[in-house]
């Protein structure tokens, strides 16, 4: 059956979180409870509580990680590089949802921060998921430009139209928010490709100039692969890019069926 | 530990080229369901208050009986295809996951050839 309940080592253990103060002298002290995993050290993983001064921190959800990791404790892991949402590094699940941190703001959340690492995925160290499989099942789907015929001497030309439609695909920056948040794929992650991987899907059978339409949507024609989307819309809810990951699923499927009637 | 490559366990036993077929025809029928059980529940409810000959007067009549059938096996057909995708997202052991999406077929074939001889009793 699937699994409901947390594998055995992977509970929390309420009573091991650590609280760590404020320096003397903060003036506008917001908590922040951050997962904490240490897979050396075999213990269980705990919910650490960070007393931030926000008077010095700036704006971002992420600027109070790296000042936590600078100021308090550097032992605190976490992925970020652009800070500025367009590399995805930084993607994790913050108040209950899943986004980047670079573009939350420590206002929007009311009350404590609560931050996990992206929900039901192996976590390498606190906020660090594995996403190995999510990488591959990309790679699985051939995610660049097919074609037979022979290459132009400049570039491919494209409509304006046709160009049009891939607004709202091309932005898609992997950050694996909209995957990790999929019950579909919490159930069959292993085979369903999941919302992000999809809709890169789309993105090359939207694309007029790409000449593998066919063999793409073969490859896609699958009770696992494709049609575990229930159209439960949670990757359009969370994606931090403001992304239809549903809708590309959903253009997908009529494809599928309006090759066939 | 397996020792797969990443990729080859994404692939996986690649892509079973099937699905469509599913997904259209659960569609089909539930647009066939619409009026159907439109039909249904306004006919049940034009029977309230009605007694045991009245229903059967009414199943005898060809249109009616016709339109059982119909929506009989339309639901169950809908049903049978609902079932199967509730199996495949949450049994995950492969030998229980075989043995209920047979067991469930089974189980609405038997419904609806028991529903339509139960119709074609009254009616006939």
């Amino acid at each position: 059956m699937a699994q409901f309940t947390l594998p055995q080592n992977s509970k929390l253990d309420k009573s091991a979180g650590k609280h760590h103060k404020a320096p003397e002298g903060s003036k506008k002290v917001r908590n922040f409870k951050i997962y904490r995993y240490d897979p050396d050290t075999g213990a269980n993983p705990r919910m650490d509580t960070y007393e931030v001064d926000m008077a010095s921190c700036g704006p971002m959800i992420l600027d109070a990680l790296i000042k936590i990791k600078n100021e308090t404790d550097a032992t605190l892991t976490f992925r970020r590089s652009c800070r500025e949402g367009i590399c995805g590094s930084c993607a994790m699940n913050i108040d209950g949802t899943n986004t980047l941190a670079c573009t939350k703001t420590c206002e929007e959340v009311k009350g404590e921060v609560v931050i996990y690492p992206l929900p039901h995925m192996p976590v390498v160290k606190d906020l660090v998921p594995d996403l190995t499989h999510f990488y591959a099942q990309l790679a699985s789907i051939e995610p660049w430009l097919k074609t037979d015929s022979p290459a132009p001497t400049r570039e491919r030309l494209q409509s304006e139209e046709d160009r049009a439609k891939l607004d709202g695909l091309y932005e898609c920056i992997l950050c694996a928010c909209c995957t990790t948040s999929c019950p579909s794929y919490w159930w069959n992650g292993d085979r369903y490709l999941g919302p992000a991987i999809l809709l890169q899907a789309y993105r090359w059978l939207a694309d007029s100039r790409d000449e593998a339409t066919g063999s793409r949507l073969d490859e896609l024609e699958d009770p696992f692969k494709l049609y575990r989307c229930h159209t439960i819309m949670n990757c359009a809810k969370t994606c931090p890019k403001g992304l239809n990951p549903a809708k590309a699923i959903a253009e997908t499927k009529k494809m599928l069926v309006e090759r066939r009637v | 530990m397996s020792l797969r490559s990443p990729l080859s366990r994404a692939r996986g036993l690649g892509s079973a080229k099937d699905g469509v077929h599913h997904f259209w025809v659960q569609r089909v029928t539930a647009v066939a369901l619409i009026p159907l059980t439109l039909w249904f529940v306004f006919s049940v409810a034009n029977l309230a208050g009605g007694d045991y000959h009245a229903v059967r007067h009414w199943v005898s009549a060809p249109s009616v009986a016709i339109m059982l059938v119909l929506f009989i096996l339309t639901m169950l057909y809908h049903s049978a295809l609902g079932v199967q995708v509730v199996i495949e997202d949450y049994v995950h052991h492969e030998g229980l996951k075989l043995l209920s999406l047979m067991g469930q077929k089974f189980l609405h074939a038997i419904v609806a050839a028991a529903s339509v001889y139960a119709i074609l009793r009254v009616a006939l």
